[in-house]
């Protein structure tokens, strides 16, 4: 600063600076540089996707038709037939993954978040192993699926001798998506606000009642969507499902038969046939399964909000 | 201390309790006599331990791991950190600082305690939320509306509502922490209205910042203070009357006609 002027003189100028604008123009080009820059940003992030889905549905619909959706694959090398097995079998790979995978996600989501402040949990070494536990979770989140295939690959599959069937690939998958459940179901019960709990505890009622009473049922919200982001984290896995389920497009008949997932059918397809449009045509449904998954976590967020707000 | 309400029917009574969050005391020494179907306000500056002797009566502070506890607090002579947590926080209710309501209809609210205590008669159900809404002076605003939400109310109307739930389980003390801070001058007045109203049936303890609702609204006061080391203790305790226009203690006065706190 120049001392010689005074302090008066000083914010004089100051304010001369404020009141006359010399550089809005500058700003304003700046700022419609910024915002082409991040619309071409997002547009283009946007346009890649769309001709993805594009692409496969434009050269998947010729495939689709009421025979491909009804008729079992046939194999060989034009792989003949339809996908009518491979959907039954994706369908019966995810209710038994959840029915396992869900359970064991919720509750254990349920005792880091709301029990393992208490009681016996106090003591040290149950303190450090939830931490473990914990950080195990963390960990299994980021680890990649076929690492969990190979794992059931070597316990389900060979060592307990499941073999290539649904229930090694069930417990598999749910191994892959319980930290996903786990993840979710807590963030869901820690957004659940304290002075719900205190609400309810205050009133006699037990910490089972209060969890039971008033945070799931706050939660469920969130529950759901883990429960939807698993689903579709199920139906898109291959690597996991090709060393544990198997790869037979027979129809399922019990836990301890093999199958073949729609992934599994689309990889097999485009690796071991000729038949791209079919599969092609089996992306395209599993895309539209996966945008209707989509819509139902959309729609059912929704629902909830409206009847928790009670607006 | 004690000499000065001997002759009324005593509730709870603080026996040289200390309470410590971690290696930190945050209340010191607490002897109290608190007296049956009366309002007692606790009143006193900011962190000195108001809402924290509060939360000792029901065990709230229990939620918090870190917290000790010694010496004795006594509902009719018994002794609180001996028996059920659940059976005392039913005999002990409260209301928070914040309105409260779960995300349920305004009948599921009320009936949440009467619920949780196993009473499924639908009859009954209905009975209790009528008179509690009705105690809460709610029950005119709302009677048509049962099953819409606790959360469309206003704030004002959720405090009654959850007044009214803490009705329902019948409790013999009410505690309540700040009840009217977060609410307008209307709405708060409507709460004090209310807790003359409460305090036939019920022994009400009461956290306010407010001096002037302590004064118009309270029969006993109790002053907190803090120690140089930051711990909480009981300055001056007696009739609402007498502690704002006779206090017995420099800070007290101080406090009350607002130089301090």
């Amino acid at each position: 600063m120049n001392n010689s002027l005074t302090k008066q003189q000083r914010m004089a100028a100051a304010r001369d600076k404020i009141n006359h604008k010399p550089n809005i123009r500058k700003r304003r080009l700046i700022q419609s540089l910024a915002f082409t820059f991040l619309w071409i940003m997002g547009f283009t992030a946007i346009a890649v996707l769309i001709w993805i889905v594009g692409y496969v549905f434009v050269k998947g619909f010729p495939a689709i038709n009421m025979e491909f959706l009804t008729t079992r694959p046939a194999g060989g090398f034009d792989g003949e037939g339809g996908i009518s097995t491979t959907i039954v079998t994706t369908v019966y790979l995810v209710i038994f993954t959840l029915a396992i995978a869900a359970p064991l996600g919720i509750g254990a989501a349920i005792y880091f978040v709301e029990y393992a402040n208490e009681g016996q949990a106090r003591n040290k070494i149950v303190r450090w192993l939830i931490k473990a536990a914990r950080t195990g979770v963390e960990i299994l989140a980021g680890v990649p699926s076929i690492i969990f295939g190979l794992f059931g690959f070597a316990i389900f599959v060979s060592y307990l001798k499941l073999g290539f069937s649904l229930l090694s690939a069930g417990l598999s998958g749910a191994c892959l998506v319980l930290p996903v459940i786990i993840r979710t179901t807590e963030e869901a019960l820690l957004a659940v606000p304290e002075s719900y709990r205190e609400g309810s505890l205050g009133l006699g009622a037990t910490k089972w009642q209060t969890v039971t009473g008033v945070v799931l049922p706050a939660a469920i919200p969130g529950i759901v969507t883990g429960i939807v982001l698993s689903v579709g984290r199920i139906i898109s896995e291959t690597a996991i499902f090709w060393v544990t389920l198997g790869g037979s497009y027979r129809l399922p008949q019990n836990l301890m038969s093999s199958g073949r997932t729609l992934a599994l059918h689309v990889y097999m397809l485009a690796t071991e046939t000729r038949a791209f449009d079919k599969a092609m045509g089996t992306s395209a449904i599993l895309i539209i399964i996966i945008i209707i998954l989509n819509l139902a976590i959309n729609l059912s967020s929704k629902y909830f909000q409206k009847r928790l707000s009670g607006k | 201390m004690p000499s000065l309400l001997s002759k009324e029917n005593l509730k709870i009574t603080a026996q040289k309790f200390n309470l410590f969050y971690g290696d930190f005391q945050a209340l010191k020494d607490i002897n109290v006599d608190i007296p049956e179907n009366a309002i007692t306000s606790i009143i006193g500056p900011s962190g000195c331990g108001k809402s924290t002797f509060l939360r000792s009566i029901n065990r709230m502070n229990e939620l918090i791991p870190s917290v000790k506890t010694d010496g004795g607090i006594y509902l009719d002579d018994e002794d609180i950190y001996t028996q059920d947590v659940v059976e005392l926080r039913k005999r002990v209710g409260m209301v928070f600082q914040r309105p409260n309501p779960f995300p349920k209809s305004i009948f599921d609210n009320v009936a949440y305690g009467p619920r949780a205590h196993g009473l499924k008669n639908k009859a009954v159900l209905e009975e209790i939320v009528e008179k509690s809404l009705t105690d809460s002076a709610l029950w005119d605003e709302v009677k048509d509306n049962l099953n819409k939400s606790g959360l469309a109310l206003s704030g004002g109307q959720q405090q009654r509502l959850c007044i009214a739930r803490a009705l329902a389980v019948e409790p013999e003390v009410i505690l309540m922490d700040e009840p009217a801070s977060a609410l307008d001058p209307i709405a708060t007045l409507k709460i004090e209205e209310l807790i003359q109203n409460l305090k036939k049936e019920y022994t009400i303890v009461i956290v306010t910042h407010n001096m002037q609702q302590a004064a118009r609204a309270s029969d006993y006061t109790m002053v907190f203070n803090m120690h140089p080391d930051r711990s909480g203790y009981i300055i001056e305790y007696g009739k609402t009357s007498q502690i704002f226009t006779n206090p017995q203690e420099k800070i007290t006065e101080d406090y009350i006609s607002g130089r301090f706190g």
